[in-house]
């Protein structure tokens, strides 16, 4: 079921949550809605869902305006970010309560059948009598989902699926939902603050700021060509360097950018620690090393620049480096804003 | 279509327009009928017979003596029942001992059982045929019939009330803040005094305010243990009572009107503790509940 | 006591409580299961199960149930009134819910007595339809749900407020109807709270006193209430009589204290982790 958002607004008070969002889900798309908090993508989430109603704008399932339709007529898999399962249901009482509550009757084999069935694609089969007070957070997860899914939901949505789970338990369950995604083709959207999750998971990642769009595009578009300085900061660790530009080249320190289309003045380069590295001379920014820090990677070196900016760089793991040491930060790959 | 006159939230359980109207509609009514009712009626018939008849009955030295007898009794009861809850709390709440959980529910009973076996079992205490009674006829003691068996019997009411307070929002809190400032070289007392009590001054004021309000009302125990000597020992509620029983309901009425006037200023009391946070919590019908769910 | 103590002042903090529980509530309940003991069995027998005392247990046994029956449904609506809707009066109504606490039993007792006698604002209305109220075991009712009305309230409404909106968001987005919603999902995650209400409404209606025995009429076997027919044999110099009375009124009070404490481990069994 595709889904489609027309110039989406909704505040709260005063406060203007999502201002005129516009957003197209392909049917058995994947997309992650990513953003900072207060960005306004879990409203967007809810307001697909009908858990709130949009102040203007429209929402289509579809061909159908789902716009003003309630949340219980809506026909969405919801999964909450602390799950919300209920406490006094078994776990197979709350995969079988959107059954059991459906205008459409079902037989108790019929429903029995159907939790057995979910039980098994989510992995928790023999768990099905235990309370969700007696699992684990990685399994009241995959309870919840197999809820969302037992009602035949014509898209999927999950607001935070791995916010509340340990880091290890996260990442499998990540690549879990994706082979489930996969083998479902379920329109499926997320909303997510964790930029590693989206770009692992998502077909599609939609980048919000401010309660407005800032860019959409597969993991591989907002990564190699973010659209602005905010994305670029949002997505990973930048540093961000003041330089001056003539006649279309950058200039900082001994480095040259280029910098096409770029009118004469300061603008600002944004540089990812890997995109820089480390020389005893030639032609870069002349620097001093404060701090080495090892990682199983490779080490990243802190340094201040002549200018005394503080530049942070990802070196190869051999890389001889001490603090106190000079040298040059030598540039592989920059992305030039104009100053704000 | 403005965006104002749409319907702002989705509906939650309840919300249908009719059916909310219906149960707020009763709900209103059944309050007037049932509790606000009964308050109008004694104001109205305390002042039925005029402004002096109601002054002459309070002024009445019975009424009067009614009167200091409650003050006194709450007096004492409460200030040591206040001592009690709080020895009781910080006992309870900031150590473990074997029979913590005994001694909550022991402290619990007087709660659920009728004042009338409270006073009952006063009286095999300090009666004539009770466990002391002639070793204190003997000494020519008085506790019976007289004011303290009305201290007694309302403390013995009153037991649970500061400590039932306490107890939930001590061990919510938890030893913290107390072992730091041990830790820092305070005094017990010292610790007491600037740490704990700061933080559970108003909720323990809420007790006092409600102890208070059942000591002076208390009616079951203390006529068992009064004897109701007229003049005597005679509390206000039991006055009441007697004025009631010799048909002279305007002055009965006068005489509860001051009680009731007690009630309503112990519910604004409540409200404003309230607002600073104190009470509010579930009563503790399962107290040893409380420390189980506290202790995850 | 893998714990070693950090904090000062248990001895005396115990010591104070330990001596304050003995004498004001250990002794005299003790000295009274100590008189009921000292009759025998057939003698105690012989009290507890006589004609007005069994008429006095149904009495009181019924009204109370009666009366829970009513705060039940009125306190759960004005519960649910008081945490999910926003009407002026509100607050006020909040705070009035107390007021047959912060009432005096007796006044309550006159006030009722005097609404629901046949010339009273209620009584006259209601013997249009031939109800008599004051005087009749549908007194003992009233009285005795007017003094637990807070009970069920102010054990559910905490609850209610603090149930997770979420809960309630997943079980619509499910397909849950409103009616379906309340009775699965709403209704049993108050029960415990509901259980404890119940209990707590009930034994205070089994021991009070003070405003049932001004409306009740008192009449032996008809609206005798248990309490009265302690105090009445005490009157009657009969101690042993109120002594065994009084020990059938406390051993329920602990029969209902253990019952509650079950049901309510029961009603809350699934939160337990394994």
């Amino acid at each position: 079921m595709k889904i489609r958002l027309d110039s989406v607004e909704k505040s709260f008070d005063s406060f203007r949550a999502v201002r005129g969002v516009s957003l197209e889900v392909e049917s058995g798309e994947l997309v992650a809605l990513l953003g900072p908090s207060g960005s306004g993508k879990t409203t967007i989430l809810r307001m697909v869902a009908g858990l709130e109603y949009a102040d203007g704008g429209s929402i289509h399932f579809g061909s159908v305006d789902a716009t003003d339709i309630p949340v219980r007529d809506r026909g969405v898999g919801f999964v909450f970010q602390h799950y919300a399962l209920f406490p006094h249901m078994t776990v197979d009482e709350n995969i079988a309560f959107g059954m059991k509550v459906s205008k459409q009757k079902r037989s108790k084999a019929q429903i029995d059948a159907r939790v057995a069935d979910l039980l098994r694609l989510v992995k928790l089969d023999g768990l099905g009598s235990r309370f969700p007070a007696q699992i684990s957070g990685g399994q009241r997860q995959r309870v919840a989902l197999a809820r969302a899914l037992a009602v035949d939901p014509k898209v999927l949505l999950l607001d935070e699926p791995f916010g509340a789970l340990d880091t290890n338990v996260r990442r499998d369950l990540r690549r879990w939902l994706r082979e489930i995604h996969q083998e479902l083709g379920i329109t499926t959207l997320f909303v997510t603050h964790d930029q590693e999750e989206a770009l692992d998971l998502a077909d599609r990642v939609v980048i919000l700021n401010d309660g407005q769009i800032v860019q959409e595009g597969t993991p591989e578009e907002v990564c190699r060509q973010p659209s602005s300085a905010f994305v670029m900061k949002f997505l990973g660790d930048t540093n961000k360097l003041k330089a001056m530009v003539t006649s279309g080249v950058a200039a900082i320190g001994n480095a040259r950018i280029e910098a096409p289309g770029f009118p004469d003045g300061a603008v600002d380069v944004f540089l990812r620690p890997a995109d820089l590295d480390w020389a005893n001379e030639g032609e870069g920014i002349s620097a001093t090393v404060a701090r080495v820090i090892d990682k199983p990677s490779g080490r990243r070196i802190l340094a201040v620049t002549e200018s005394g900016e503080a530049v942070e760089l990802d070196v190869a793991p051999e890389t001889v480096v001490t603090a106190q040491q000079r040298g040059v930060v030598t540039i592989e790959r920059a992305r030039l804003f104009a100053s704000a | 279509m403005s965006a104002t006159a749409k319907i702002k939230r989705p509906p939650r359980v309840g919300d249908n327009p009719l059916f909310r109207t219906i149960l707020i509609a009763v709900v209103l009514v059944v309050t007037a009928l049932f509790i606000v009712a009964p308050l109008a009626v004694i104001g109205f018939h305390a002042f039925s017979q005029g402004w002096q008849l109601y002054a002459a009955t309070i002024a009445h030295p019975d009424t009067v003596h009614a009167i200091m007898l409650t003050v006194v009794t709450a007096l004492i009861a409460v200030p040591i029942n206040t001592a009690f809850g709080v020895a009781a709390a910080w006992a309870i709440t900031k150590f473990d001992f074997p029979g913590r959980r005994l001694l909550l529910v022991v402290i619990e009973i007087p709660f659920s059982i009728s004042p009338i076996v409270a006073g009952v079992a006063y009286l095999f205490v300090y009666g004539l045929q009770g466990l002391f009674g002639e070793m204190l006829a003997d000494a020519d003691i008085k506790i019976l019939f007289a004011l303290p068996g009305i201290v007694l019997a309302s403390m013995f009411v009153t037991a649970p009330f500061v400590a039932r307070e306490l107890i939930p929002l001590m061990q919510a809190q938890g030893r913290d803040l107390e072992e730091a400032a041990t830790s820092l070289g305070a005094s017990g007392w010292r610790t007491f005094f600037s740490v704990t009590l700061p933080n559970i001054r108003w909720a323990m004021l809420y007790g006092v305010v409600l102890c208070n309000a059942r000591v002076m009302g208390e009616f079951g125990a203390v006529s068992v243990v009064s004897g109701n000597i007229r003049g005597q020992t005679n509390t206000l509620p039991l006055h009441i009572e007697l004025l009631y029983h010799d048909y002279q309901t305007a002055g009965s009425f006068a005489a509860a009107s001051i009680l009731a006037l007690l009630a309503v200023v112990t519910l604004a009391a409540k409200v404003a503790l309230e607002r600073r946070g104190a009470g509010r919590r579930p009563a503790l019908a399962a107290p040893v509940a409380v420390l189980t769910e506290n202790a995850k | 006591m893998t714990r070693r103590r950090v904090l000062p002042g248990l001895p005396l903090a115990l010591g104070i409580t330990l001596v304050y529980v003995s004498i004001i509530v250990a002794l005299p309940l003790g000295a009274l299961v100590f008189k009921a003991a000292s009759l025998g069995f057939a003698d105690y027998w012989a009290i507890v199960s006589s004609p007005r005392a069994v008429a006095s247990y149904r009495v009181t046994v019924l009204s109370a149930l009666g009366a829970t029956l009513f705060n039940l449904v009125f306190g759960l609506a004005l519960a649910w009134v008081l945490v999910r809707y926003r009407f002026p009066g509100r607050r006020l109504i909040d705070a009035l819910v107390d007021l047959p606490f912060a009432l005096p039993t007796a006044v309550a007792g006159i006030a009722l007595t005097t609404l629901f006698a046949h010339n009273g604002w209620f009584g006259s209305f209601l013997s249009n339809f031939g109800i008599k109220v004051a005087y009749t075991p549908l007194g003992i009712m009233v009285a005795m749900a007017f003094t637990s009305i807070p009970f069920i309230v102010r054990t559910v409404q905490p609850v209610l407020e603090d149930l997770d909106p979420a809960l309630e968001e997943a079980a619509q987005s499910l397909g849950g109807s409103d009616a379906s919603i309340f009775r699965r999902v709403i209704l049993p995650l108050l029960t415990p709270a509901i259980l404890a209400g119940v209990s707590l409404s009930f034994a205070r209606c089994l021991g009070e006193f003070g405003a049932i025995i001004f409306i009740a009429g008192n009449q032996p076997h008809e609206t005798e209430i248990t309490s009265l027919l302690a105090f009445i044999r005490l009157e009657e110099y009969d101690y042993q009589a109120a002594a065994a009375i009084a020990s059938v009124l406390l051993i329920t009070a602990f029969v209902m204290l253990a019952v509650t404490n079950l049901l309510q481990a029961r009603a809350l069994r699934y939160t337990v982790k394994n």
